[in-house]
């Protein structure tokens, strides 16, 4: 499998702090990895990096070959990184369908779009098939402010997803969400995510979830990388201030 | 659905009809609602992002002596062309001061529309020689595609002018409000945030309703212009752009016709006011607008909204 992202040497201090040190990466297509570490490890600002959110101090960000370092979010989004966030970014007031509709209309690049209706029929169609492969089609014309918080969190990835990204970033897609709900969450993500053909990295702190679904596993601490493995490897031989968070 | 549909061409109907039936002095109230209920069309387009523009009179102004002058200079009458030469003018303001206002958000894109309005306002007092300083421009009667309209129809001619001005400019702004874009500026308010995660061109989208509102503001202005006959400085001052402000909440943002109704509702209640209570018109207005705000805090237009919600779910 060819590299789809590769981070070499990222640097970032937050004051005197290293938030992300030295971290070189390469993930390759069709990977699912899972990014584990306590608070304050550099989980999300590695994600807030890829993404364009920040800056690096030093270090190069490549995504399938091309430099991507320091670009704005919405260059990057159009190259094909997309973002879920570990609180939901969603248009709270707009009902469920609209949200992804909106996502669909940035992803065809017709945002500006003022000669057709946002809703014309292709459009919705292709809104409720995503909204079917979240489960969540039966919330479709539901305020998203309305949804539970599992329910959000699809919505939030279901949105990202939209955009038929090549690499999907999310953080934390279980946090907030209830035990019973969480694996379902997850079920339901991966096989989105596999029928897509689309690579995944996830920030999470909750070492079931990482152990039953990431197929390699990067812990940081300290804004560093300290183990890159498998599952089993990783958690395995990780101290407990690795793991936990 | 369908009653929604035909309701736009039905008041546009009536109000056609009230044109030949009301009296003078109400058809003049009415031309000035519309007109300035197209300016407040604009306020509201942008209070959808989440922006309060404090300096419409920007365009207003804009456009209305953009047409003075063009009467003035080169003995322009066409009121057809005099529209389009306000609101080519309102949307080359809008465009110029857009590239900097669109970056700002909250207080601060208030304070800047503010600031580019007063700026108009310094220079049209200033200029006496061309603007005819504080004593403003006087605006003749148009011609109406060519034909010469007599003083006493002169009412009623610019009364049908603005008439379909509205019914232009309601449905360009339908449309807008039904397409991504309008839905990307409710996107936009509600979490810009996410939308630059979409790879949504927020600064552009933004942009762009910006020229759109000043070209509403324009359009309003030169119907005024050519409806009162006058036009003076004061139409760039910051209580004009407030009146804008406070006549979008009173109509409320939930739908395209709310700024027009509100702006009715506004007029009327300013002349009645005026008349009954000459001297503590504007306690009575400010009375009217806490009650709006306290009793129907979504704006006249809310209640009827919410009718047509239980209808229609």
């Amino acid at each position: 499998m060819r590299p789809i992202l590769e981070a070499t040497n990222l640097t970032l201090h937050f004051g005197s702090i290293a938030a992300v040190d030295g971290v070189t990466v390469t993930v390759s297509e069709g990977e699912l990895v899972g990014i584990i570490g306590p608070n304050g490890a550099g989980k999300t600002t590695f994600l807030n990096l890829v993404t364009g959110y920040l800056r690096p101090e030093a270090g190069r960000i490549h995504f399938l070959g091309r430099d991507i370092t320091g670009l704005h979010p919405d260059r990057i989004t159009a190259l094909g990184v997309g973002r879920s966030f570990q609180v939901p970014q969603l248009f709270l007031s707009l009902p469920v369908l609209d949200n992804v509709m909106i996502a669909l209309a940035c992803a065809g690049r017709r945002s500006l779009d003022v000669l057709h209706p946002l809703a014309e029929p292709s459009r919705r169609d292709a809104a409720h098939r995503i909204l079917a492969q979240f489960g969540l089609d039966r919330d479709a014309h539901r305020p998203a402010s309305e949804l539970p918080e599992g329910g959000r969190k699809l919505l939030d990835i279901a949105l990202a997803y939209a955009l038929r990204p090549r690499l999907l970033l999310m953080d934390e897609p279980t946090s907030g969400v209830s035990a019973l709900e969480k694996f379902a969450v997850m079920d339901t993500l991966v096989q989105v995510l596999q029928e897509g053909g689309v690579t995944a990295m996830f920030v999470e702190h909750d070492m079931d979830v990482v152990r039953r679904y990431a197929r390699r596993v990067l812990a940081m601490n300290g804004g560093r990388i300290v183990a890159d493995g498998p599952p089993e490897q990783v958690l395995g031989a990780a101290a407990p201030q690795v793991v936990g968070g | 659905m369908t009653a929604g549909r035909w309701a736009g061409p039905l008041a546009f109907l009536v109000l056609a009809l009230l044109g030949r039936t009301l009296p003078g002095w109400l058809v003049f109230v009415l031309t000035l609602a519309l007109a300035k209920g197209l300016v407040v069309m604009g306020v509201m387009l942008l209070m959808r992002v989440g922006l309060v523009s404090f300096g419409h009179g920007l365009f207003f102004a804009g456009a209305a002596y953009a047409a003075g002058f063009a009467m003035k200079l080169w003995g322009m009458r066409e009121a057809a062309l005099l529209v389009a030469i306000g609101v080519l003018a309102a949307v080359v303001l809008g465009g110029v001061s857009g590239l900097l206002a669109a970056r700002y958000r909250e207080i601060f894109f208030a304070m800047l529309t503010l600031a580019f309005s007063m700026v108009l306002y310094g220079v049209l007092i200033k200029a006496y020689a061309v603007t005819g300083g504080s004593d403003g421009l006087r605006v003749p009667v148009p011609t109406i595609l060519g034909l010469q309209v007599r003083p006493e129809q002169g009412r009623l001619a610019v009364y049908y002018v603005t008439l379909l001005s509205v019914a232009v400019a309601v449905a360009v702004v339908l449309r807008y409000w039904n397409a991504p874009l309008g839905y990307l500026m409710q996107a936009i308010r509600d979490n810009e945030v996410r939308v630059a995660y979409l790879g949504g061109p927020v600064s552009r989208a933004v942009y762009f309703t910006y020229v759109l509102s000043s070209a509403l503001g324009g359009l309003g202005g030169v119907l005024v212009a050519l409806s009162v006959g006058h036009i003076d400085p004061n139409l760039a001052y910051w209580t004009t752009s407030g009146e804008f402000v406070f006549v979008a909440l009173l109509g409320g943002t939930g739908g395209v016709h709310a700024p027009l109704a509100g702006a009715v509702v506004y007029e009327l209640l300013k002349s009645y006011a005026f008349k009954y209570t000459p001297y503590a018109w504007q306690l009575l207005m400010g009375t009217a607008m806490l009650a709006v705000i306290l009793l129907l805090p979504g704006g006249l237009w809310a209640p009827l909204q919410r009718a047509v919600r239980r209808q229609h779910p």
